[in-house]
């Protein structure tokens, strides 16, 4: 007879989300709900405006997630979010975490009033945005959230304006907490969304989530290129707990940005001087952190 | 207890008496005071429920939306502008089945800016799915936010109360305010059957197919009558236990007379004084004061019309390219009734006065009109 060896896990085991959803192959929204849910837990009710989880959670009557969820406008996950913890606090209910789940367009564009009032209230919810840096679930159309030099159908020449800046935007609101995650590193996000069922007040975390359809990117390629977004210093994992910033992840010696950007079709017309000028860009703003941390 | 309240004072007692639990608000003229005095009230630990002061109307009914499908009873007042902001999210509650009660107060819409009463705001809200009941009195906005709550969740739909801007917002009245235990006896509490629970989890508002999103609107077209006969019996029991009952229409002195002024709001009540005037000059005349717009009370308007009747509709709002919205309305709802003729009057756009000697012009410009005549909407407006 012989005896299974017991793996020590890092992640809890038990699943919210089950297979059989609507995601398109490769889709790193999907990953994204899966960790966050095992950070999460059961006693969860989940927000979803107009974004690809409005399909990917499954037409009725079916659901890939086993949450209440309530589908919501698209300007107004962080409102109906509000509302949601309001109700469920007037029924007594004052432990059920409540998480709108936005993409990049609910969040940088049409929901920003709606999310601005809800940090500035400092609502008892957790905000979500699964930045995927377009409009993926319309086909491909420039957000605020969308990198410059990236092409999307409403900028076939490439994107001329730099992503928004909504981390700054978001920190600016003084919310007790606040952080970014990417699914290459699922015990980091795992983790995150853990802590910030713990924290009181408005919580708001930013995930990069890579879209094969809409970076053209190989399904299979979607964990090395989250993990390459954080390498190459393009995206940083980093959390703000009350006004401290910390830096999840120091990468000293950085890959080049060529890398990531190489391995996206929607970065194939970027001219070389505009990869050279990011490189720059991402090169000066890790020398600064350096400093500033020194 | 009678007490001197403005008709904005008298919706948020109202709701503080309905033992709202999520009210959510966001300022805008004339319905302010509503959003002001339940702030008040929370400050001063006299409102049960959660206070929220939104950043705009869009998410003011958007928050409604999370509280109401968490399974709590809500309540909110806006006006004009704010209830054109909230368009989407009142299809989306009212789609959802949610029995959420907003007080409108009307005002018109610009360009060009303008505070005063004007229907143009709530009527243009008429496809929505949400029951509207105008109001002539501020007693009738206190008793009507009760009743509106227990209307709503029976039917499971949205109810809008409508009173005038400043004609009744901001003017003072005695009204009559019932006990909290009367109260209490009329109006249960609110337990919905499905709510957002992590116990029973549930999906609402996915994706649906043609043919299911078609069953459930009918079965909304099925609640919306079953509301028709709601307002009459609620009317009702609300008049048994607080001795004023209410309907669909409200027919004053209209037995014996053959033109009859159809108003509806504050209107109401000049309209009564123009017909006790024409009643003293011996002339047969009528007010019928429709409460309900919607659901449109077509069954009992039918009931009430007679043949050789004129209908001197009163129209403070205005549809570009069609008319009077009541006049259009109840023309639809008579068809086809010979004998009876429907004559549409614009006036009183953007707060203009509806004066006594108005409505007894238009009555008399009516009652010498030939009854198969159907005219296109008169504009008529004060002489002052």
């Amino acid at each position: 007879m012989t005896t299974l060896k017991k793996t020590k896990t890092s992640i809890p085991v038990p699943e919210l989300m089950s297979s059989g959803h609507l995601a398109c192959q490769g889709c790193g929204a999907t990953m994204a709900m899966r960790y966050a849910l095992k950070g999460l837990g059961q006693q969860t009710v989940m927000v979803v405006p107009a974004c690809c989880w409005t399909v990917i959670s499954g037409a009725n009557p079916r659901s890939s997630i086993n949450l209440p969820l309530l589908h919501s406008p698209f300007a107004a996950a962080a409102a109906t979010a509000t509302g949601v913890k309001a109700g469920l606090v007037a029924r007594g209910d004052r432990e059920t975490t409540v998480v709108a789940w936005a993409g990049d367009g609910g969040t940088f564009d049409i929901g920003i009033q709606a999310l601005s009032g809800a940090a500035d209230r400092n609502e008892d919810i957790l905000y979500v945005c699964y930045d995927n840096e377009a409009y993926m679930n319309t086909g491909v159309q420039r957000s605020g959230g969308t990198p410059d030099g990236a092409w999307t159908m409403s900028t076939p020449a490439g994107s001329a304006r730099p992503k928004k800046d909504l981390d700054a935007i978001m920190l600016a609101h003084h919310i007790p907490y606040f952080a970014t995650a990417t699914p290459a590193y699922a015990e980091d996000m795992v983790r995150k969304f853990a802590k910030a069922k713990t924290v009181k007040g408005f919580r708001f975390i930013r995930i990069l989530s890579p879209c094969p359809p809409g970076w053209k990117t190989d399904p299979m390629d979607t964990t090395k290129l989250s993990r390459l977004a954080v390498q190459t210093g393009m995206f940083r994992l980093y959390e703000v707990e009350n006004g401290a910033m910390r830096l999840n992840m120091n990468v000293a010696n950085r890959k080049p940005v060529e890398e990531y950007l190489k391995a996206q079709g929607r970065f194939k017309n970027m001219p070389a001087a505009e990869i050279a000028a990011l490189q720059k860009r991402i090169d000066g703003f890790w020398e600064s952190e350096k400093r500033q941390g020194s | 207890m009678k007490k001197v309240l403005s008709g904005n004072h008298a919706a948020a007692v109202a709701a503080q008496l309905a033992r709202t639990q999520v009210s959510v608000g966001y300022p805008i003229t004339p319905a302010t005071q509503v959003f002001e005095a339940l702030a008040e009230m929370k400050s001063k630990g006299e409102f049960p429920g959660e206070f929220i002061a939104a950043e705009s109307e869009h998410s003011v009914m958007a928050a409604l939306l999370g509280a109401s499908t968490a399974g709590a009873r809500t309540f909110t007042a806006t006006s004009s502008h704010g209830l054109a902001y909230m368009h989407e999210v009142l299809h989306w509650v009212a789609g959802a089945r949610l029995p959420i009660v907003m007080v409108d107060v009307n005002r018109a819409l610009a360009a060009p800016w303008n505070l005063w009463t004007d229907q143009t705001d709530s009527l243009s809200q008429r496809d929505t799915g949400w029951m509207q009941t105008y109001c002539s009195t501020n007693q009738e906005v206190l008793d009507t936010v009760l009743m509106s709550f227990k209307i709503a969740e029976r039917v499971m739909l949205p109810s809008m109360v409508v009173l005038d801007g400043f004609t009744l917002s901001h003017s003072y009245e005695p009204v009559d305010v019932p006990s909290q235990a009367d109260v209490d006896s009329f109006l249960p509490p609110f337990r919905p059957e499905l709510k957002l629970d992590p116990e029973q989890p549930i999906t609402f508002g996915s994706l649906t197919q043609p043919k299911d999103y078609l069953r459930l609107r009918r079965r909304m077209a099925a609640d919306m009558a079953e509301a028709e006969d709601a307002l009459e019996e609620v009317g009702k029991e609300f008049g048994e236990i607080f001795g004023r009952s209410y309907g669909q229409l409200d027919a004053y002195r209209c037995e014996d007379a053959e033109t009859i002024l159809v108003t509806s709001g504050a209107v109401g009540s000049t309209a009564r004084a123009a017909v006790d005037a024409m009643r003293e000059k011996g002339l047969k005349a009528g007010n019928l004061r429709l409460r309900a717009f919607r659901p449109f009370p077509a069954k009992a308007l039918r009931a009430f019309v007679k043949p050789g009747m004129k209908l001197a509709v009163v129209d403070r709002n205005y549809s570009p390219g069609m008319g009077g919205i009541f006049a259009q309305e109840i023309k639809a709802a008579l068809y086809p009734r010979p004998g009876v003729s429907v004559h549409g009057y614009v006036t009183g756009l953007g707060g203009g006065d509806i004066t006594v000697e108005l409505l007894q012009e238009i009555w008399e410009r009516v009652d010498d009109a030939p009854v198969a005549e159907i005219p296109a909407a008169t504009w008529v407006e004060d002489a002052r």
